[in-house]
């Protein structure tokens, strides 16, 4: 009776658009909606999550990989050995190991990959993750040894991620546009501005994987991402870009909806270097000004929890500093009068694409608008904010939700965007990196939260929250983000 | 005595408007707007730039006539501004059509030859492109704004009137009068001026009207797209974006600014059809 109905529905569908409905397709293929294009396909040479949400775990893998729980785990290392001192790391490799072009993975490759992401000259988005790492030596084909220079805590994990795979010699160079890599699934064909195609890798050393063919469909759009899975034009949308609709597709028998959380810290990012905002009480004046509440309510519809520094919320280490700057008008109002702006000034705020920066970029410029600050809105595409934003530094303020895990680091980079320069706040961090015992790590991760929220680097608004909606047939996705990942190797429908 | 006669006819037209429904009713509808959008310059019942979160997606009631957005602005009192941006932008783009327009059309009918035929092709040349096709270029390549979607939309603006008006001078020129005109020794600009531009205004005044709807329909296109009015001040063709997200539970949000749209458009063009009755005396005597 139900398949009865969903085949009439469907029928329905397909006449009234004109097209042949994905729902009659096999269930063998997947179809996964993202909001954002990756700007290319090769994740060692990319900050876009959306680069990550297509290929991490699926096309790529590293020595070891982040499971749906944020563990570390095993991939093409497949165990490995720490020295007393915690600076020599022996990873024996898993053998017979192909990538898709049919070349052999073995321990040069790693050298390869490895050296060539913590290159001076390496484009790689995350460096910070090799930056512990003296040489890379190769003993035999099937064991490498990776020696750091100081003891380094986050190692293992740092290797999981998706800057940090294997990639060949042989086809590194074409990875933007034809990735190949040796995980479950090959790279099909990239049809751009419309959708990527992954099939099955049946030479695959791991458990093989129950969808065949995997098809990520680019959908900017907030109502055409409702509409295409009410249609069954897509099966799955993991990061649901309309918070609004949640309760609707929580309604419906026929879906699947997850409220799960996110390494995503939503800041109001601010240039640190220009002025006025090089100014603490001015960036003081703005923590002030910004209501978290009405930002989480207005912007995403009550999903989120409000942050007061850079670090989520569910890490042990997290420090509730949400009310270390309550919102205060006249608080804010007398901080900018301190910093010699009584009658505020004139910014720009620049916003990308989500939801929730063009929505929660209104509310904040109207907050700001109450202590005088006027700020003009830029809505720029996610290229444009890559370019001008990340790349330039030609802002003054910004929403963008960092969803890396764990990248409080980015903070010790006076060359990253924020330009933030502070150097015991960078003596905290390289500390961190040093240390290996978690009680340690623990009490410097939470310094590192106060000094960022002492010094009101940029806005912290909320946690992103991810909202999962997918086909109640559907079972094996990801719950959480513990990295940006839409990892299918636990994908199947339900019989 | 020419000019006598064209008061004559004006007052005629009048007479002729007055008596026919559909202009009246446009003229009342257009008005009303009109009304509506000056009234928002002093007073609004409330802040449409103030975002009060927690009146969010209230329905319609008698504190908020139209109901409540997503961030708790009252709706009616965007649809007042919304009103005011989208007749500014729509007046000064049509203005910039006729402004450079008509000039070049009469001044193509008045010399000919290879003038006019310069002309004439590039104005096909402009009008090839969809009109909003090309208000969307513009506006992508000089950035988002209500000044670049009034350029925009004025640009493609200009070849309307140039090509209607040049038309509507190409029937005047061969009359009688304008042959005394010419014999009495009057410059080809003059009489451009003095009785050419005089006797093409009615079909002028009547295409104003029409692309005045056309203008308010391409900004709030422009807006749903994202590339006109930008927030805080509030656009129709932006809040119908807004809204889409959120008709399953809120449907007010669309509706208000949807029927402020269509109700604007239908008067303009009610506005034009009967300006068009009145003006043209065939059309007349054959209802």
């Amino acid at each position: 009776m139900r398949s009865h109905t969903k085949f009439l529905a469907a029928a329905v569908c397909a006449s009234a658009m004109m097209l042949a409905s994905p729902s009659f397709a096999a269930k063998d293929t997947i179809i996964i909606g993202m909001a954002l294009e990756p700007t290319h396909l090769d994740p060692t040479a990319g900050a876009a999550a959306a680069i990550d949400e297509v290929l991490y775990a699926n096309v790529f893998e590293g020595l070891t990989r982040i499971n749906r729980n944020g563990e570390v785990k095993p991939a093409l290392a497949e165990s490995w050995s720490v020295s007393d001192d915690g600076k020599t790391y022996n990873f024996k490799l898993r053998t017979g190991v192909k990538y898709h072009d049919g070349t052999d993975f073995n321990a040069d490759d790693v050298k390869f990959a490895i050296d060539r992401a913590r290159d001076k000259d390496s484009t790689n988005a995350q460096k910070g993750l090799f930056k512990a790492i003296e040489s890379v030596d190769v003993v035999d084909a099937a064991t490498v040894k990776i020696t750091l220079s100081t003891p380094a805590g986050n190692f293992l994990f740092n290797m999981g991620w998706g800057d940090a795979v294997i990639v060949a010699p042989e086809s590194a160079e074409g990875n933007k546009a034809n990735p190949v890599g040796t995980g479950p699934y090959k790279f099909a064909k990239w049809n751009k501005g419309s959708s990527i195609e992954l099939v099955k890798n049946d030479g695959y050393w791991g458990n093989p994987v129950a969808i065949n063919k995997a098809i990520f469909r680019i959908i900017p759009d907030a109502a055409a991402a409702v509409t295409s899975l009410l249609a069954g034009d897509v099966d799955a949308f993991p990061n649901f870009p309309s918070p609004e609709a949640i309760p609707q597709f929580q309604a419906d028998p026929r879906f699947t909806v997850i409220l799960g959380s996110t390494e995503g810290e939503t800041v109001l990012s601010t240039n640190n270097k220009k002025p006025p905002f090089d100014n603490v009480k001015v960036r003081q004046a703005i923590a002030h000004a910004i209501d978290r509440k009405a930002i989480i309510d207005g912007a995403m519809f009550g999903m989120g929890t409000p942050i007061g520094s850079h670090f989520a919320p569910h890490h042990p280490a997290y420090v509730d500093l949400v009310n270390a700057y309550p919102y205060d008008v006249a608080k804010a109002k007398s901080l900018l009068a301190e910093a010699g702006f009584p009658d505020g000034f004139k910014a720009t705020i620049k916003l990308p694409p989500p939801t929730y920066a063009r929505r929660g970029g209104e509310i904040i410029a109207a907050s700001l608008r109450e202590i005088g600050i006027d700020l003009e809105i830029i809505p720029v595409e996610w290229a444009q904010w890559i370019d001008q934003v990340f790349k330039k530094k030609d802002y003054d303020l910004s929403i963008v939700s960092h969803t890396e895990p764990q990248d409080i680091g980015i903070y010790a980079d006076p060359k990253y965007y924020f330009q933030y320069d502070n150097a015991e706040f960078q003596a905290i961090i390289k500390k961190l990196n040093e240390t290996v015992d978690t009680k340690a790590r623990y009490a410097l991760m939470r310094d590192a939260q106060k000094m960022l929220s002492k010094d009101a680097v940029n806005g912290f608004l909320f946690q992103l929250a991810k909202a999962g909606v997918w086909s109640a047939d559907l079972e094996g996705l990801w719950e959480n983000s513990p990295v940006q990942a839409n990892d299918l190797t636990e994908v199947h429908w339900k019989k | 005595m020419n000019k006598d006669i064209e008061v004559e006819s004006w007052r005629h037209i009048l007479q002729n408007a007055l008596t026919n429904r559909s202009f009246l009713l446009g003229a009342i509808i257009s008005g009303a707007i009109i009304l509506m959008a000056l009234l928002s310059l002093f007073w609004t019942p409330y802040d449409v730039t103030k975002l009060v979160i927690v009146n969010r997606l209230k329905m319609p009631s008698a504190e908020f006539w139209f109901g409540t957005d997503h961030f708790g602005r009252d709706i009616f009192s965007m649809v007042m501004v919304g009103a005011r941006n989208s007749i500014a932008v729509a007046l000064v783009a049509v203005g910039i059509g006729v402004i450079i327009g008509v000039p070049l059309g009469t001044w193509a009918a008045a010399k000919r030859g290879f003038v006019d035929e310069a002309l004439m092709r590039f104005n096909d040349l402009v009008f090839a492109f969809p009109a909003l096709l090309s208000a969307v270029i513009i506006t992508a390549i000089f950035g988002p704004g209500a000044i670049n979607a009034i350029i925009a939309i004025g640009i493609f603006n200009i070849p309307v009137f140039a090509r209607l008006s040049r038309g509507a001078a190409l029937s005047i020129w061969p009359r009688e009068y304008i042959m005394a005109a010419r014999v009495a020794g009057k410059s080809r600009t003059r009489i451009t001026i003095e009785h050419i531009i005089p006797n093409i205004a009615n079909i002028l005044i009547v295409q104003i009207t029409i692309q005045f709807s056309l203008g308010i329909l391409a900004e709030a296109g422009l807006s749903y797209v994202g590339l006109g009015t930008q927030p805080p001040l509030p656009s129709w063709g932006r809040m119908l974006f807004e809204a889409q997200t959120m008709m399953s539970f809120a449907p007010h949000m669309a509706i208000f600014p949807g029927l402020a749209i269509v109700i604007t458009v239908l008067g303009l063009n009610l506005l034009g059809d009967g300006l068009r009755d009145a003006l043209d005396p065939r059309l007349r005597r054959s209802r």
